[in-house]
């Protein structure tokens, strides 16, 4: 066969790398504020304006350190590695270059309507509707490129970097999809289409699948390209790659629920995710071992190539956290560690050690190869590692040591059996490991700044090239595989049908997981008592998700003694059913408020909101004062109303007619409740965001506490 | 009032749980009898791939 000349375009990875480190650069620097914004309130700045506090920031922190930092990371590798493992360029320059503006775009958005407070109030997911949109067709872009250059390539075997690229692409289509299903409302406000339970089922669902394929599976494939280009030799055990693979991809899609053990998540769907993710271990230690065996008689370069010790402590935070993640699956580990700095600390080990680390060491490699040029320097390069490393280790251990501590406050009783600390006692001693973790993560973003600069330094002193030139013949159309190798002709060779199957391989663990969950909705017993929200309710709820509030604060009161004595009776599945998004939380910094109704007066509420550490000494809470300012939108009310009556919420008929009425009648009750326990001293228009927040945080539980009065 | 009232509801709620770990189990063995029914030449081919790049 004759051969043919084509080019590597370097151009599109370049963008991406640039755009990887920018924004890691600002997700991580976010990561640092909101951290130190928990040791010093103050720096919420929440006294001027709102869209720095805490419950705003940490979205756009996650989400940039997601999806743009690590998105862009993947994009780089899949830019940089696809057409090299394919023998051909990109299938269309122009889909690529749209790829890369159209993701630049969506993060600008991201950020831009999350500090304003647009958000869908389930994590990971906050973008709002059209942003959604915006992935969706972005992401296509993505697929029909990456599967047109598969399609035209020049090597017939898919290297199996190639098989966790694909698999990552079609799953994270289908978790985004499946998890924004929402009702738009307005042009940048929407409900989610499912509702209590089902909604944390599928939220979780999506939140633990977004970490395995978009933090996970492409970082895999990622290591499996860069891993052997780095040490120079293949990888240890092609075998044990595809055996990593299916068993990962399968595994992983099952474990969702749990993140929600102990809730009110059915039990027979929590013991299925405690199963599989305890399964997860080996899978995830296959790939890990097959990575640092792959350095085997390179272990000497280990000492002088910064790439290779990038790569070294990222296999191994890998491993620890995926040792980790199985333990903390098991209803007994979790018991201490959820809604714990735990859960923190094992984020930061993966995304600082295996994204943040593999990334690093990616660009090590990939700048001086792009640029034609040695590393800048190899000594700055190893100081950034040690930064790196001491920043993880001063991040993690701080949050761990937290996580127990704060544990056995909380669920220590005096012999009376009264509760021995108040939640504020378990605040105010954390401060101090708040700090050391902040100063962890400023390290590590130190370190960061240092490779930009040995980054530019070595991009400038050599030249880029643009287009790399190579030759390949052309694959046979007639092409018959050998006689002892037909079965695998039918997936390796054929890439449409290992598409097809990864969706399959995932989609078996999603039905399996969620349908049964669906079909449960029929026979919940309704509690008689659950009502929908009234439309000041609804309105005050969308302020509390607007504000962030579920960062902080659970609405999911476990069943154990401690919280039960603590926050009131455990929560129950049928309490949820009208809460469209569900607002249970994954993380106690303030405490749970699923009965927080009626415990304090409406006066309490209108002045802890002002200033909590005026009324809770040591609170950490930011300050609310916009929403003494700012009068509430009630031009939405019908058609919040109209959206929730769609998603099966039974509001009457025509209830949009005088649902503003109703809005009116109940501020005004609480206004004068305000004058009455003020003794006159308040005086504030019924017309109030605080109103609506208020009418919110009195409903939160009592719908139980009523049919208890009843009985 | 306890969740499992829920399960009781369902019929037979117990063989999700043993359908799934059965499909995984069935899954696992015949893509460990598929990789290790691969040639050696065709293994070693497929990982040098990117070493070939040009």
């Amino acid at each position: 066969m004759q051969s043919e000349t084509f080019y590597y375009d370097n151009k599109i990875p370049k963008l991406f790398a640039i755009a990887c480190v920018f924004w890691g650069a600002v997700g991580m620097l976010l990561g640092v504020i909101i951290a130190f914004e928990l040791a010093f309130p103050l720096l919420n700045f929440s006294d001027y304006f709102p869209y720095l506090s805490f419950g705003r920031l940490r979205p756009v922190h996650t989400n940039a350190v997601i999806f743009a930092f690590v998105g862009n990371g993947i994009f780089t590798a899949v830019y940089y590695a696809l057409p090299r493992l394919l023998k051909a360029p990109m299938w269309s320059k122009a889909l690529s270059k749209l790829h890369f503006w159209g993701w630049q775009f969506i993060i600008v958005c991201a950020a831009v309507t999350l500090m304003l407070g647009y958000t869908t109030g389930k994590e990971y997911a906050e973008l709002e509707w059209p942003i959604d949109i915006l992935i969706t067709v972005v992401w296509v872009i993505f697929g029909v490129n990456m599967f047109g250059t598969i399609l035209t390539r020049r090597e017939r075997h898919l290297y199996v970097a190639i098989w966790f690229f694909i698999a990552s692409w079609v799953t994270v289509a289908m978790l985004h999809i499946v998890n924004s299903f929402e009702m738009p409302v307005s042009f940048l406000k929407s409900y989610s289409w499912y509702a209590g339970v089902q909604d944390a089922l599928v939220q979780w669902w999506y939140g633990h699948n977004a970490v395995a394929f978009f933090l996970t599976t492409p970082y895999l494939g990622l290591m499996y390209y860069f891993l052997p280009k780095a040490v120079e030799r293949p990888v240890y055990s092609y075998r044990l790659s595809i055996i990593h693979f299916w068993s990962l991809i399968f595994l992983y899609i099952w474990a969702g629920p749990h993140h929600l053990l102990y809730t009110a998540l059915p039990d027979w769907a929590q013991s299925l995710g405690t199963a599989f993710s305890v399964m997860l271990i080996l899978p995830s230690w296959g790939g890990m071992l097959n990575g640092l065996f792959t350095m085997r008689g390179a272990w000497d370069k280990v000492r002088e190539d910064p790439v290779l010790k990038f790569f070294v402590v990222a296999l191994t935070c890998y491993g620890m956290s995926t040792f980790e993640g199985p333990m903390l699956s098991l209803k007994n580990v979790n018991a201490i560690s959820h809604y714990s700095d735990w859960t923190i600390a094992h984020v930061h080990v993966g995304a600082l050690g295996w994204n943040g680390f593999l990334t690093f060491g990616m660009m090590y490699w990939l700048i001086p190869k792009l640029f034609n040029a040695k590393l800048y320097s190899r000594k700055l390069a190893a100081n950034h590692f040690w930064l790196g490393t001491l920043g993880i280790i001063l991040y993690a251990i701080p949050m761990y040591w937290d996580a127990f501590r704060s544990y056995f406050m909380m669920k220590a009783f005096t012999p009376e059996g009264q509760l021995q600390y108040q939640f504020i006692d378990v605040v105010n001693t954390t401060i101090p490991f708040y700090i050391i973790r902040a100063v962890g993560g400023t390290i590590y973003l130190v370190g960061v700044f240092v490779m930009i600069y040995n980054l530019v330094k070595t991009a400038r002193s050599g030249s880029f090239i643009a287009d790399e030139v190579a030759t390949a013949p052309a694959l046979a159309k007639a092409y018959k595989a050998p006689t002892n190798s037909i079965w695998h002709s039918l997936i390796e060779r054929k890439p449409i049908l290992l598409l097809v199957l990864s969706l399959i391989v995932v989609g078996i663990g999603g039905l399996i997981e969620l349908v049964p969950t669906f079909l449960v909705k029929s026979n919940v017993p309704t509690i008689a008592s659950v009502k929908p929200y009234t439309p000041l309710e609804l309105q005050g709820r969308d302020i509390y998700i607007r504000e962030g509030c579920y960062n902080c604060h659970s609405q999911m009161i476990r069943p154990f003694r401690y919280e039960v004595t603590r926050y009131g009776e455990y929560s129950k599945a049928g309490e949820f059913v009208y809460d469209h998004p569900f607002q249970w939380g994954s993380k106690r910094t303030g405490p749970d408020l699923a009965r927080l109704g009626g415990k304090y007066n409406d006066l309490w509420h209108f002045n802890h909101m002002i200033n909590p550490a005026e009324f809770i000494e040591g609170s950490i809470m930011p300050h609310y004062p916009h929403l003494y300012d700012d009068e509430l939108d009630t031009t939405g009310t019908i058609s919040k109303i109209h959206a929730m009556r769609k998603l099966g919420v039974p509001y009457e008929e025509n209830y949009e007619a005088i649902a503003n009425k109703d809005l009116r009648t109940q501020a005004i009750q609480i206004k004068n409740n305000l004058v009455t326990e003020s003794n006159g001293k308040i005086k504030i228009s019924d017309k109030k965001e605080i109103i609506a927040l208020i009418a919110y945080l009195q409903r939160l539980g009592k719908d139980i506490k009523i049919e208890t009065t009843s009985k | 009032m306890s969740f499992s009232i829920y399960l009781t509801q369902i019929t037979d709620v117990s063989i999700y749980p043993i359908i799934s770990l059965s499909i995984f189990v069935i899954f696992f063995i015949s893509v460990s009898v598929w990789v290790y029914s691969i040639s050696k030449a065709d293994i070693s081919s497929m990982k040098q791939i990117p070493f070939n790049e040009k």
